[in-house]
C-alpha cells in the first residue's frame, strides 16, 4: 500500500500489522492486493451514500417504504446493497414525529456496513456506546438535536446479527426535489438517528 | 463475560466527540487489519463471534487504552497463534524484524482467486440464521425477564439488561448462539427475539420517561415474566 500517513516515524502498531501481514503472505492466505481491494471497496464502493439513497427512494415511494419497513433486506437489496457487517439481516425503524430513533451497539460496534460504510470513531468509542442507552436524550442534545419530551425515544442496542437502520423524517420544503437531490440531503448521522436531514437552506 | 467492552449505561467517559469530515482510515494498517480480519474469516480460520470474544479478552486496561483496529489486531494475533495458523515464536520474532528494520518489504504474492473471493465475501456477507425452525417459546406481547446470568465466557446478554423485565417486540427467526460459537462447541441455534425495556426498568425510577431500550436476545437468556424464575435481582 502507498504511504498514506506511515512516515518515517511509523507507530509500533503499523509494524505489527506488518509483520503480521508478511507472515499470512508467506503462508499463503493474503495478498497486498487483496488489501488495496478491501481498501478500495470501503473507500469508495461502500459508505452512508448507500443508505441516502434508500431513504431518498424510501420518501418518493411509498410503496417501496412500505417493503424497506417490512423486510429492510430485501428492500436495500432491490438497490444493490447487502453483503458483509450487515449482519443477517437489516432491519429499518422509522423516525416520525412522535417517535425518534437511535442506533447503537454497546457490546462492541456494530454497525450496517452495506447501507452506511464503516463506523465514524465516535461510533466506536465508550462514551457514546456507554451513554446512548442511559441518557439518550442528553446524548442528542450533545449532537444539536434537542428531542422534545413529548416525542417517545427508541434505542436499538445491536447485540445479535440484527443490524439497524433508521429512516428519518423527509424535511419540508423539499416536495420538488427528485430523488437524487433529496439524496444528497441525507447524512450518514441521520441514519444512525444523532441527526434528523436538514431542510433546505 | 464481565468484561470492561459491556460498557452499557457505564459512566465517566466523557463527551462524545465526533471528528468533522473523518475519514474512512486514519493510517494504511488500518485498512489492513480489516483486511485481513475478513480474508481470515473468508478462509474460516475463524468465526465472527470467536473474533469478538477475543477483542474481550485483550484485557480490561489494554482495550480502554487503544484503538478499535488495534482491538482487532490483538483478537487476530491471539486467534491465529490459538488456531496454530502462526506460532507465538514466529509472530514474535517477525514483528521483532519490522521493529528493527522499518523498511523490511512484504513479500509479494500474486492470488486473484483469493481477491475474487472476498469481493464476493463483501458482497454476500455471511449468514447467522439458520434454516431450523425450532418452534419459538413467546409471542410479540409476551412479557419476559432477562436471566440474572454472569457466564465466564462470551455473552450478548448486556450486563445493564440483566434481570430485567421486558416485552417480546418481535421474533426475529432462529439463529447462530454466540455464547456456544464462540467456543468451539457448534452453532447451535435458538430463536432470537426483539425484546423492549422501559428506561426506569433498566436505570431505575431517575430515568427519563418516553425513553425505551431495545435489544436482540436468544430464547436461552430469557424466562417467562410472573414465575419464581431464576431473573429478578434482588
Amino acid at each position: 500500500m502507498g504511504g498514506k500517513h506511515n512516515g518515517p516515524a511509523e507507530p509500533r502498531v503499523a509494524l505489527r500489522v506488518r509483520a503480521l501481514e508478511s507472515l499470512l503472505i508467506e503462508k499463503g492466505l493474503l495478498s497486498t492486493e487483496v488489501v488495496d481491494e478491501v481498501v478500495r471497496v470501503y473507500e469508495n464502493d461502500i459508505g452512508p451514500m448507500n443508505g441516502a439513497k434508500v431513504v431518498a427512494r424510501a420518501w418518493v415511494d411509498p410503496e417501496y417504504k412500505r417493503r424497506l419497513l417490512a423486510d429492510g433486506t430485501a428492500a436495500v437489496g432491490e438497490l444493490g446493497f447487502g453483503g458483509r457487517g450487515g449482519g443477517d439481516r437489516l432491519v429499518v425503524v422509522e423516525n416520525t414525529p412522535a417517535v425518534h430513533n437511535l442506533v447503537v451497539c454497546t457490546l462492541c460496534s456494530c454497525y450496517p456496513w452495506p447501507v452506511l460504510g464503516l463506523p465514524p470513531t465516535w461510533y466506536k468509542m465508550p462514551a457514546y456506546r456507554s451513554r446512548a442507552v442511559l441518557e439518550p436524550r442528553k446524548v442528542l442534545s450533545e449532537f444539536g438535536l434537542e428531542v422534545p419530551e413529548s416525542v417517545e425515544i427508541r434505542v436499538w442496542d445491536s447485540s445479535a446479527e440484527i443490524r439497524y437502520m433508521v429512516l428519518p423524517e423527509r424535511p419540508r420544503g423539499t416536495e420538488r426535489l427528485g430523488e437524487a437531490e433529496l439524496a444528497a440531503l441525507v447524512t450518514r448521522d441521520a441514519m444512525i438517528g444523532v441527526a434528523r436531514v436538514g431542510a433546505l437552506v | 463475560m464481565n468484561g470492561v467492552h459491556d460498557l452499557g449505561g457505564m459512566q465517566g467517559f466523557g463527551p462524545i466527540e465526533p471528528e468533522a469530515n473523518e475519514p474512512v482510515f486514519h493510517a494504511d494498517w488500518e485498512g489492513a487489519v480489516l483486511a485481513m480480519n475478513i480474508a481470515a474469516m473468508t478462509q474460516r480460520l475463524y468465526n465472527v463471534d470467536e473474533f469478538r470474544h477475543g477483542v474481550e479478552r485483550m484485557g480490561a486496561a489494554r482495550y480502554l487504552a487503544t484503538s478499535y483496529y488495534e482491538h482487532w489486531l490483538a483478537s487476530i494475533e491471539t486467534l491465529l497463534v490459538e488456531k496454530g495458523v502462526v506460532s507465538r515464536a514466529e509472530l514474535e520474532a517477525r514483528t521483532a524484524a519490522f521493529f528493527a528494520d522499518p523498511d523490511l518489504p512484504l513479500p509479494r504474492r500474486s492470488d486473484p482467486a483469493l481477491v475474487a473471493r472476498m469481493r464476493e465475501a463483501i458482497r454476500k456477507g455471511a449468514a447467522a440464521s439458520s434454516e431450523e425452525r425450532p418452534s419459538a417459546r413467546f409471542r410479540p406481547g409476551d412479557r419476559v425477564v432477562t436471566r440474572n446470568m454472569h457466564p465466564p465466557g462470551h455473552t450478548r446478554l448486556p450486563r445493564y439488561a440483566r434481570g430485567r423485565r421486558g416485552a417480546i417486540e418481535r421474533v426475529h427467526g432462529v439463529f447462530t448462539v454466540p455464547d456456544s460459537h464462540a467456543h468451539g462447541r457448534g452453532r447451535q441455534p435458538q430463536p432470537l427475539y426483539s425484546v423492549a425495556f422501559e428506561s426506569r426498568e433498566l436505570w431505575g425510577a431517575a430515568a427519563a420517561p418516553r425513553e425505551r431500550v431495545y435489544l436482540d436476545l436468544w430464547e436461552p437468556y430469557l424466562e417467562p415474566d410472573g414465575g419464581s424464575g431464576d431473573g429478578r435481582q434482588a
